[in-house]
């Protein structure tokens, strides 16, 4: 426990602009980086949309696009891929609900640096400026995938896209990565420091554990990117050779010597794999908090879902190389990454077995929040499942760099962690914006997207165990994939309905926010802190009281409490046992 | 809504597990010597993770129907876990996931750790935006030099992979666009790369390897049956990625040196 937690106190700012723009409420900060998520959700789902329209209809005229060339397919897919993981994924479970609920739900005032916060979320925003000016630079976007590999994304000739778009695109990860590593900080010491009497470590959330390690990830992981994305910017503008050895382009030889493609390989996953783990985590932690409070029964050992997450922490910066078996690589480190891959389906396994766990014997209410947790536990059964297929670097010569790969990630790292979001988004909106959501048409954007992005992804390891390559433009040059097409048309029809389904997500929040019934303080009757403040929160989050914890996170259905649930702050009386 | 929920998550388990066991669509037709023993791990892990996957997701739509708040519900188990069950799960699941690894192993061992066997046909793989091209060593087994200054795409075999003829031991290598390799014999394929890292995958030959700019890698199987095989790249190269596509034809040992001797009466 931290002797004496305090913040840098700031008064209520009056103001427009402190108010609103550069806050240093973590509240207000939180909601911008969820709105900016929210923008870039919608620019990369409609760059999967014109993607997946290529795939069936290459002629296709697109209005206001006009025609999707094979080398445009690419810059998509690779902006697709770089927007949905840093400026979604990243951005939304973390920056936004973190920053806005960590603080409230171990009773602080405000993160522990609040200046580092309001400057961490502008420079992330500044980032997402930079990636979309990719777009409108000569040469447009680059066509290198989201991994960026090396010598392709260090060679401006090497393809349309590569020079000044290339550039831009590898600036934003390198600005994305100092606004994460000053996130990380903040989280990490708020944490540590900022807890309120009586919040010991195994009485905080699920989220705020999740959202610890996560930080904690982070600041290993977005340095080493940070480091890699510089020296790739001095092999393009610099004429250094970190990752180009002697190559010749359309007949041309080129002035580097010596560098190593795999080096980059190392480093991107040495990155790469963790933040798999940042993206889902903090889903893991929404869905724990979601089944236990909907389920009115305490999770299902605790502790061992503590120790699970910090497992999966742990074990994420030692299996980069399961990205690698193909590469060239030594075969025999190939043994090493595989088996730290199987045992992180252990842990993995501890945290599904807990959330049936928690269902089991409890009584749940189908709001829609819980349902978004429900298929949480779904998506990641399936989407984990596939992974001891590829673990192994055996299985991993056919499926490598197919579409078994893609949907192994979209389900697990994608639409999982996505469906985190959701669930946070539908539990904490009441808290965030004073009013409901509505429940009718939650439920109906629930069923739509669960049984879309299934009829999407599922099919992919279908296509990937019969040898369809991933990031082709076009199945046509190839005999075998040819005869894939027709289950390509599907899952582009089922993208529509899916794609769809979001407006109605969309327009609930915007018409909920201003039209929504007024929420009460603690609609869903849960026990955590955030639900023992007024709604939505004043500035300082308790209104001048420092809350004292008498109770773990999950107490529902105490034998003997007047209620069904035990309020971490309720009186050490309440749980007469 | 109970029911709801049941019935689309177990609607989507029978329907995904259905084309999986009903092979609808599948690896295809293994034509290497190592394809059983990968097929064989292939099957294995698809019915362990098939078995995990049936029975959890059958069990989540189960639980959240059965436990649903209503009317007279039965009253909260208020437990907060049980932690033999707990240690009974975590010890399994490491059996069967590190065990399936281990069963897997010596594969990959057979694959990649093990040079080529003597006897075998050394084959150069050259990839570069966008072609494949194969050379063979000739009379004399040896690959002569080759330089990067040389390489001239627009002409084609020899000057796409920067043939230097002034060596006498390229005399006699043979550089073409088509794989061709006699059946039940080990190939000893070196990859190289001239200008980005492309990836050598022949589904049929369950064989799939980077070819990386800087690095000459090597590799081997043994196609055991006659046949056409597609050859794709499967590590994105730039624009024309997805046509980058060859041709493997295995072939008795007899046609492949009567193709070889036609080739080298070419040259001369």
């Amino acid at each position: 426990m931290a002797t004496s937690p305090h913040v840098h106190a700031h008064a209520a700012p009056q103001g427009f602009i402190r108010k609103y723009i550069f806050s240093l409420d973590h509240k207000v900060i939180g909601i911008q980086y969820f709105f900016l998520a929210l923008a870039a959700v919608f620019v990369g789902m409609f760059l999967s949309l014109l993607m997946r329209i290529h795939l069936i209809w290459p002629q296709a005229i697109i209005p206001g696009f006009g025609e999707i060339k094979p080398e445009t397919y690419l810059t998509l897919l690779t902006m697709h891929g770089t927007i949905m993981v840093f400026f979604v994924l990243t951005t939304a479970p973390q920056g936004g609900f973190g920053n806005y609920f960590l603080p409230i739900q171990i009773g602080a005032p405000d993160m522990a640096f609040p200046v580092l916060n309001m400057l961490s979320f502008w420079t992330t925003f500044l980032g997402f400026v930079v990636i979309i000016a990719a777009f409108f630079v000569s040469g447009g976007a680059p066509l290198h995938g989201w991994t960026g590999y090396a010598p392709l994304s260090a060679l401006p000739s090497a393809g349309p896209g590569e020079g000044l778009g290339a550039d831009l695109w590898i600036t934003s990860i390198a600005i994305f990565c100092l606004a994460s590593l000053m996130g990380a900080l903040n989280f990490i010491t708020t944490v540590l420091d900022l807890r309120a009497k009586g919040m010991t470590l195994m009485r905080m959330p699920l989220t705020v554990w999740s959202w610890f390690v996560t930080a904690i990830l982070g600041l290993l992981a977005f340095g080493v990117l940070l480091s890699a994305g510089i020296l790739l910017l001095l092999d393009r503008n610099l004429g250094t050779s970190f990752f180009v050895p002697l190559v010749v382009v359309n007949g041309t030889v080129l002035g580097h010597k010596g560098g190593s493609p795999l080096l980059w390989q190392h480093l991107f996953w040495f990155f790469g794999h963790p933040e798999v783990y940042i993206a889902i985590l903090p889903g893991m932690g929404v869905a724990s908090q979601l089944l236990s409070t909907f389920s009115r029964k305490p999770i299902f050992g605790y502790k061992a879902m503590v120790y699970a997450i910090m497992a999966i922490g742990l074990l994420g910066f030692v299996v980069w190389g399961h990205h690698m078996f193909m590469s060239g690589m030594n075969p025999y480190t190939a043994f090493a990454f595989s088996i730290m891959t199987m045992c992180i389906g252990v842990p993995s396994a501890i945290k599904t077995f807990n959330w049936l766990g928690t269902i089991y014997k409890g009584r749940v209410r189908f709001h829609s929040p819980m349902l978004f947790a429900i298929g949480f536990v779904s998506l990641f059964v399936s989407g984990g499942l596939s992974g001891p297929f590829l673990a192994q670097p055996v299985l991993d010569i056919q499926l490598h760099d197919t579409y078994f790969v893609v949907g192994h990630f979209h389900l697990i790292m994608g639409v999982a962690a996505i469906f985190g979001i959701f669930g946070a988004t539908y539990y904490w909106f009441p808290k965030m914006f004073g009013r409901m959501m509505s429940e009718r048409w939650g439920k109906v954007h629930f069923f739509l997207t669960l049984a879309g992005t299934y009829a999407i992804f599922m099919p992919m390891h279908y296509l990937g165990m019969a040898g369809q390559t991933r990031r082709y433009s076009q199945f046509t040059e190839v005999a075998y994939q040819t005869k894939l097409i027709p289950l390509q048309t599907f899952m582009t029809y089922a993208a529509f309905v899916t794609i769809a389904a979001q407006f109605i997500f969309l327009i609930n929040l915007f018409w909920s926010m201003k039209k929504g019934p007024k929420a009460s303080d603690n609609p869903w009757e849960s026990t955590t802190l955030e639900w023992t403040t007024a709604t939505p929160p004043p500035h300082d989050n308790f209104g001048g009281v420092t809350p004292v914890v008498n109770h773990g996170p999950y107490e529902y259905s105490v034998p003997g409490a007047p209620k069904d649930f035990t309020m971490q702050t309720d009186p050490p009386a309440a749980s007469a046992h | 809504m109970g029911l709801a929920l049941l019935a689309l998550i177990w609607i989507i388990t029978f329907v995904s597990t259905y084309f999986f066991v009903a092979k609808t669509w599948w690896l295809p037709h293994g034509a290497s010597t190592s394809a059983a023993w990968i097929d064989h791990q292939f099957a294995l892990t698809y019915i362990v993770m098939g078995v995990i996957f049936v029975a959890a997701q059958v069990a989540l739509g189960y639980l959240v129907w059965k436990y649903r708040d209503r009317p007279g519900a039965e009253k909260v188990d208020y437990s907060h876990g049980n932690t033999k069950l707990e240690l009974l799960w975590t010890t399994l699941t490491a059996i069967i996931f590190i065990g399936l690894n281990l069963m897997g192993s010596h594969v990959w061992a057979a694959e990649r750790f093990a040079p080529a066997e003597s006897g075998s046909i050394p084959v150069e793989v050259t990839g570069m935006q966008f072609a494949w091209y194969f050379r063979y060593a000739g009379n004399d087994g040896k690959f002569g030099a080759t330089k990067m200054s040389l390489v001239d795409p627009s002409s084609g075999n020899d000057s796409a992979i920067g043939l230097d003829t002034s060596d006498p031991a390229s005399k006699d290598d043979v550089v073409t666009a088509t794989m061709y390799l006699p059946v039940d014999r080990q190939v000893d394929l070196t990859l190289r790369a001239e200008d980005v890292i492309h990836s050598l995958f022949i589904p049929s030959m369950r064989f799939k390897q980077d070819a990386v700019p800087g690095l000459a890698i090597k590799m081997h199987f043994t196609p055991k049956e006659l046949g056409d095989y597609e050859i794709a790249c499967a590590e994105l190269c730039g624009l024309g990625h997805y046509k980058m596509h060859g041709m493997l034809k295995v072939v008795s040992q007899a046609d492949f040196d009567k193709w070889m001797s036609a080739r080298e009466a070419d040259k001369q």
